[in-house]
């Protein structure tokens, strides 16, 4: 991986700093008219997802980190870890439960997510962002109750819990929101 | 806003009788600085610079008994684009004869409280402190007898780890920069007594606890640093000095070494009169009188789009 300068710094970026790959979120450039001109740099942890800030002096260079964002198929989890495919080659990744995290929420089989590599490993995987999933498990609902908009707990197929309106039953197919996990409707076959 | 505020500008100095002037952009040299790299331009053969500032012009103009003097127009810097900055700038700079610092911090400030009185119908609150107060006041420490180690330690100790072995000058810039700067009052704040290593072409003087300080001043809108003035050098000599401690500087931080002006250095060896010196930056002034917080929405053309 090569080095970037400060005045290559953009929004997306992805550094090696302290030991961990970030990936550049914001930078300011800073300059007393007559003074050193610094970045003020937001960057986030792609191991841990905080949030931090460093001041670079101008000019001063870091390590990119050879992380590599691809969108991938998921297959299987066998126990111990997800295993996500490369559409072209075929390539099979094994990720750990960290890199996965609440992500396992949403997976499933066949769907394509994109997985963030680092130095070819599964770092993270992000879900697509509306995901079908089956309800396996909600309390009966009351069909007179829908006019008053209410809703219940359902349990999908993944192990999420979503809220749902009280029509719902086990065995519907839904549309989810994996950014908010909140319930955008029915799945249209 | 911007057409409005040219007007009242030019104004303002023809009712004080400051003469406007309109040097070159383009020279042959430039400014020695550390901190201040300028756009090389070539010319057949030949090659110069677009100038970060009028300054020096200006300064041949004093030296031949011109008197007061405004400028008010385009100066250039490279690498410099931000939310602040954009590497073609409008600058207001201006020279007072027999002026010190103070009675020209003075000027600025009725200059600028008019153009909030003309064009946004109020006037920002005023505030002067020394250089040395801020420090003592944010940090507790004085940053002109405090020793290189204890700066880089306060750097550290603010959580600029990367700090510990910076200079002098660098770490006040970090420190003013990064902690000063932004807790600075709303309104208009003068900082004069800079530190001596941050004299650039200000005089200096031993003040009245005897540290040797710079009479040069800064002036911040809303925290936002607005001008720079100096209650200027007249020794050619010193000024010379000056300049080949900037290049060597420059030399050990690897930046090209800049030939100096041969006719500034002409013109002071004749004599450049008492004088204070600032440079304003109007789109910077023009940001806070439209309440906005990035200099591309007062440029009609950012670099992004030139």
């Amino acid at each position: 991986m090569g080095n970037y300068s400060t005045n290559e710094f953009r929004s997306g970026l992805k550094v090696m700093l302290d030991g961990d790959p970030c990936s550049i979120l914001d930078n300011e450039f800073v300059k007393p008219g007559k003074g050193q001109a610094f970045n003020r740099v937001k960057l986030r942890n792609l191991k841990t997802g905080r949030v931090l800030e460093k001041t670079f002096k101008s000019g001063e260079s870091i390590e990119g980190a050879d992380v590599l964002d691809m969108d991938m198929q998921y297959l299987y989890n066998d126990g111990d870890f997800w295993y996500f495919m490369e559409p072209d080659t075929f390539e099979q990744h094994q990720a750990t439960e960290t890199a996965v995290g609440d992500t396992q929420l949403w997976l499933k089989e066949q769907d394509t997510c994109m997985v963030t590599l680092y130095n070819g490993s599964p770092l993270s995987v992000t879900p697509p962002i509306h995901v079908e999933l089956e309800i396996v498990e909600t309390d009966p609902g009351l069909r007179g109750d829908t006019a008053q908009g209410g809703s219940k707990p359902a349990q999908l197929v993944t192990g999420a819990t979503v809220k749902v309106p009280l029509f719902l039953d086990q065995g519907d197919v839904i549309k989810v929101d994996t950014r908010t996990g909140e319930y955008q409707g029915r799945a249209k076959d | 806003m911007r057409a409005e505020l040219f007007a009242y500008l030019r104004t303002f100095f023809a009712e004080q009788s400051v003469l406007e002037v309109d040097p070159p952009c383009l020279a042959a040299t430039t400014v020695t600085d550390l901190n201040i790299e300028s756009i090389k331009a070539q010319m057949g053969g030949a090659s110069g610079y677009l100038q970060t500032s009028p300054e020096f012009f200006m300064k041949r103009l004093l030296a031949s008994g011109l008197g007061d003097i405004y400028y008010l127009g385009k100066a250039f810097r490279d690498a410099e684009q931000g939310s602040r900055h954009n590497p073609e700038f409008t600058l207001l700079e201006w020279y007072r004869v027999d002026y010190d610092e103070y009675q020209l911090m003075a000027e600025v400030e009725s200059l600028v409280c008019g153009a909030f009185s003309r064009l946004r119908n109020s006037t920002p609150r005023v505030a002067r402190t020394s250089y040395g107060d801020c420090f003592e006041k944010s940090l507790q420490l004085d940053p002109h007898t405090a020793s290189l180690e204890v700066l880089q330690a306060t750097a550290v100790n603010q959580g600029y780890k990367d700090w510990a072995n910076e200079t002098r000058a660098n770490c006040l810039d970090l420190l003013f920069s990064e902690i000063i700067e932004p807790s600075l009052p709303k309104g208009l704040v003068f900082i004069y007594d800079y530190p001596a290593c941050q004299a650039a072409l200000a005089q200096t003087y031993q003040d009245e606890k005897g540290r040797l300080v710079s009479r040069r001043f800064e002036a911040f809108l809303d925290a936002v640093e607005l001008a720079n003035g100096y209650f200027e050098l007249r020794d050619a000599q010193q000024q010379n000095q000056r300049f080949n401690e900037d290049n060597r500087l420059r030399a050990r931080a690897k930046k090209p070494v800049m030939a100096t002006d041969k006719h500034l250095d002409r013109a002071m060896q004749v004599g450049l009169p008492s004088c204070s010196g600032v440079a304003l930056g109007v789109d910077r002034l023009l940001m806070q009188l439209c309440g906005v917080s990035s200099i591309n929405e007062v440029l009609a053309f950012p670099w992004e789009r030139c």
